[in-house]
């Protein structure tokens, strides 16, 4: 086999390879798992809340206000 | 710095060291960019002497903006988030600080060699030999913090910001040791083990992937924790996040021939190089898209909050850079661009829209946190140092668009009887209102910076004064 086929072959096997990871994170049982996967940067909440969280706890007309922005 | 506010589990110093770090290397790398522009309208500036002249300035800027700047963001971000996402302290506090320790001694070797002119003539990689070898054993050192600490990780997944900071932080590694691969002949001189063309892709194919993985994956990794955190959901789609990593990292690698559009590099390289840089725009966008929608029903938050301002555009300046470079790199285009000043806008466009912003907003969601703080001393002052940042890099890139569009028709003007219509100082004469206008943006730029250091400054004089404990973990 010469090098020419040999890369060619490696290039599908990588575009097998990566269509593959497409349908195993788009497959519905994966989820569940990326969504706490998603939520690991709120997992340890030990910090101070931030001036947003203050604010809301103050007033929450504040929260309808933004609503009409979504 | 008093011990008040230890983290009681993490690992926080040296996260605290190296963020202070980014903001003085910061400053000290844009002024450098502001004296070298002002050099290129005034260029008695460069005082007559060999060292401070624009040949080895410029490298020292460089060196200061990437290496010192943003190597020091991605450190305290990369040490600040692996800890948080894997609920678990750094896997060893003493290789953490001899990481900060010897970062910082390569950085001060940048500034002692460059202005005397000791380099290995390869741009982004000019540090001679020894350097070289101090960077290595403190960049080996630095994965084995990082990737042990996801190792021993309390969690059972990686989060998404760690596999890019672990691909940053592995391919810089190989990319490092393998371009300055050289022969030493005296302890200030080597010699590149490679040799014509192959040494120019070497040298391109870590020069891209420098921008790929050092200015790219790393700062994604940042992205894909401070804007979830300061929008405060999670991110857009974290399926999409997992397809953007791996496509990413499968097509950078092969991007770098772009840098050689034109040269003794064989065309079939060069038309490969073309190719993948187009493809390159599909996975760029689709990070880009990820991070703009996990504001979706959060956009009221940019109203009050400057932080995530500067989180949003620093992605807005990613889809755009993101755009115009694979533009460029297609061959009839860098025909017109290449050796101008739109690829120094380019590179702007990225380095101060993308890797700065992204950088700065990430350094005031920490600074506060690291310090015992709730927010930073002033958030008006990052409202300010935000309008500043975004002025400048507009200015900055309008001009350097102006000056390479200018430069590349006056260039390949050519009269009826095929001699060249322009001298090489006349494109130069046209180029002077351009740099003037650049120099301005600078200029922004960096008082937005001394703006930011004033008001990390009184951060962390206000936490040292009220001396507030970080709160207990249970």
């Amino acid at each position: 086999m010469d090098i020419g086929t040999f890369r060619g072959i490696l290039t599908g096997i990588l575009l097998v390879a990566f269509l593959g990871l497409v349908a195993w994170a788009y497959s519905s049982r994966r989820k569940r798992e990326f969504e706490q996967a998603a939520n690991l940067p709120f997992a340890d909440d030990d910090e101070q809340p931030n001036r947003d969280r203050m604010a809301e706890q103050q007033a929450d007309s504040r929260k309808d206000r933004g609503e009409k922005n979504t | 710095m008093s011990t008040a506010f230890e983290h009681p589990t993490y690992n926080y110093k040296v996260v605290r060291q190296f963020s202070i770090m980014t903001v003085v290397w910061g400053i000290v790398g844009m002024a450098l960019g502001v004296i070298l522009a002002a050099q290129l309208v005034w260029p008695e500036l460069n005082l007559g002497l060999p060292w401070t002249s624009f040949g080895r300035l410029r490298p020292l800027h460089t060196n200061a903006v990437i290496f010192a700047f943003g190597g020091s963001a991605l450190f305290a971000t990369s040490y600040y988030v692996v800890q948080r996402t894997c609920q678990v302290r750094l896997i060893s506090d003493k290789l953490a600080a001899f990481t900060f320790w010897g970062y910082q001694a390569v950085i001060l070797c940048a500034v002692a060699t460059l202005p005397l002119g000791l380099t290995e003539v390869k741009e982004y990689a000019e540090l001679e030999w020894p350097i070289d070898i101090l960077l290595a054993v403190v960049w080996v050192s630095y994965a084995i913090v990082f990737l042990g600490t996801v190792k021993i990780r309390k969690t059972s997944h990686i989060y998404v910001a760690n596999w890019f900071f672990a691909a940053f932080i592995l391919t810089v590694a190989v990319l490092h040791i393998v371009n300055s691969a050289a022969i030493p002949v005296t302890a200030t001189y080597s010699i590149s083990l490679y040799s014509g063309a192959i040494d120019a892709m070497v040298q391109w194919w870590y020069g891209h992937n420098a921008v790929g993985f050092f200015l790219t994956a790393g700062f994604l990794g940042m992205m894909y924790y401070f804007v979830p955190k300061q929008a405060e959901r999670p991110v857009y789609s974290y399926r999409l996040s997992i397809v953007h990593f791996w496509a990413l990292i499968m097509v950078y690698m092969w991007a770098g021939p772009h840098h050689l559009h034109y040269t003794a590099l064989p065309n079939w390289a060069q038309s490969l190089g073309m190719v993948m840089s187009i493809i390159l725009l599909a996975p760029s966008w689709g990070g880009m898209i990820n991070g703009m929608m996990t504001l979706s029903g959060a956009w009221h938050k940019l109203r009050t909050d400057p932080t995530l301002r500067f989180l949003v555009v620093a992605l807005s300046f990613y889809g755009m850079s993101t755009f115009e470079g694979p533009m460029m790199a297609v061959k009839t285009v860098n025909a017109l661009s290449h050796y101008t000043d739109w690829t120094i806008g380019h590179v702007h466009a990225g380095a101060l829209g993308w890797v700065a912003m992204i950088t700065i907003g990430s350094m005031y969601h920490l600074i506060p946190r690291l310090f015992g703080q709730s927010e930073m001393y002033s958030v008006k002052l990052v409202a300010v140092h935000f309008w500043l940042a975004t002025i400048g890099t507009v200015l900055y890139i309008a001009a350097m668009w102006v000056n390479g569009i200018l430069q590349g028709l006056m260039w390949r003007a050519i009269n009826a009887d095929g001699t060249l219509m322009y001298t090489f100082v006349e494109t130069v004469e046209a180029s002077g209102p351009g740099y003037i206008v650049r120099l301005i943006g600078g200029l922004f730029w960096v008082t937005g910076m001394l703006i930011m250091a004033v008001n990390v400054a009184m951060t962390v004089k206000g936490s040292a004064k009220s001396g507030a404990p970080l709160p207990q973990t249970a």
